[in-house]
């Protein structure tokens, strides 16, 4: 994730470090913590690369950083391209179910479960987060948002992979289906 | 408890042997695929169908002792239905859509229409009672089914995919209120397939082949204590 991109981003006003990484948290609905160091880090990098630039200090003589033109050019890039749909880089889940498909003792059908319910309950705790407020700013509205549709993504897909499950079993034990529907 | 329908070879067996509790308070997501007996349930919590073995009960009542008229006093004041195609009457107005189970059972028009009106008001169509449904949008429409459900203080609110002809954002906005409901003390049982909707429930039930295979939340402690006390 390019937490460089983002924090660059929120850089449209001069912010001293602290500030920067509450307005990320806050912003996101503190779903990815970021720790202070990390932020400090990033800000020397990006000031390397000419991307950022100290911008005084504030009242209480903290010092700020701004983005330069180069800067300016960066976030317009970064807001301007998709983000890249890359392949997960380990997707336990899909190896698992993969593996157990594979393996003759292992009943497929109660992992699907089993996650299914693990997921539900998650899917259960971004509701509660919801309805505590958590999804009431609007920034932090679609952060939790992405969470509801990602683990309602993966319910569905295991309701999928329960029904071919399924489906795989009765054809087994049935006579084979003749091919060829126009005889 | 169970249903068959029909018999000999042609015999299907819609449930086998479910057993169920909504307590108040509680909303309780019941999931399944297609035929999986999920509906049937909820026809049969609600009096509209009879299990073949089995009894239910509703507010300590024996629906199968109640008797047709019985039953059909339940459902008028006790039972609240939401239907996903909504089963307004389109030559009603939304108020007297919601306050027609009041009038049936007897209630003054004035009364039933001040019924309606509070309901109306509580899923957020205050100064709609003299619309048409056919002049209201689709979340509109779920939502005049809701204030038919909830009028008179129902205490059983049962749901079958109330939002499966709606958008995701106007989806969301009936399960706040079917949720709200709950959450002021009414028992509610949503049939979906959907698990974002469902995630809204306390618990979360899977239905299968007419059989509970799975079940996701907590019952709320409390009253298992006093079931168990009771």
């Amino acid at each position: 994730m390019s937490v460089k991109h983002a924090l660059l981003a929120l850089l449209e006003k001069p912010r001293y470090g602290y500030e920067l990484r509450a307005e990320f948290e806050q912003r996101t609905g503190a779903s990815w913590p970021l720790n202070v160091g990390q932020v400090y880090t990033t800000l020397s990098r990006l000031e390397r690369d000419g991307l950022v630039e100290a911008g005084g200090t504030d009242a209480e003589g903290r010092s700020l950083y701004q983005l330069t033109e180069a800067g300016k050019v960066e976030v317009k890039g970064w807001f301007d391209t998709p983000v890249e749909r890359t392949q997960p880089q380990r997707d336990e889940l899909a190896i698992k179910l993969a593996v157990a498909v594979a393996v003759p003792s292992v009943d497929v059908g109660k992992v699907v479960q089993q996650q299914r319910n693990a997921t539900m309950q998650a899917l259960q705790g971004y509701r509660r987060q919801a309805r505590s407020g958590a999804g009431d700013d609007l920034a932090g509205g679609l952060v939790l948002d992405r969470l509801v549709f990602a683990a309602e993504a993966e319910i569905r897909w295991l309701d999928h992979c329960e029904a071919r499950l399924r489906r795989a079993a009765a054809s087994s034990t049935a006579p084979e289906p003749v091919e060829g529907g126009d005889r | 408890m169970s249903r068959v329908h029909g018999a000999g070879a042609a015999e299907v067996h819609a449930l086998r042997g479910v057993s169920l509790a909504a307590y108040a308070g509680e909303l309780v997501a019941i999931m399944g695929p297609s035929g999986s007996g999920k509906s049937s349930l909820l026809t049969i919590a609600g009096g509209l169908d009879s299990p073949t073995s089995g009894s239910v009960t509703v507010d300590g009542q024996d629906l199968g002792e109640a008797g047709i008229s019985g039953r059909a006093k339940l459902r008028r004041t006790s039972i609240g239905y939401v239907f996903q195609d909504f089963n307004l009457i389109p030559a009603l107005t939304a108020g007297e859509n919601v306050a027609l189970p009041l009038e049936l059972d007897g209630a003054s028009r004035r009364q039933a229409r001040a019924a309606a009106r509070t309901a109306l008001e509580e899923v957020g169509l205050d100064g709609f009672a003299d619309r048409f449904p056919d002049e209201m949008s689709g979340g509109q429409r779920q939502r005049i089914a809701i204030a038919r459900a909830i009028v008179g203080e129902r205490r059983l609110i049962l749901a079958d995919e109330p939002t499966g002809a709606l958008d995701t954002e106007t989806g969301e906005d009936i399960l706040k209120l079917i949720r709200a409901r709950c959450d002021a003390g009414a028992a509610g049982v949503l049939v979906t397939h959907e698990p974002r909707y469902a995630s809204w429930a306390d618990r979360v039930i899977y239905v299968r082949d007419g059989l509970v295979v799975d079940e996701a939340g907590e019952t709320p402690g409390a009253l298992l204590v006093d079931e168990a006390g009771a």
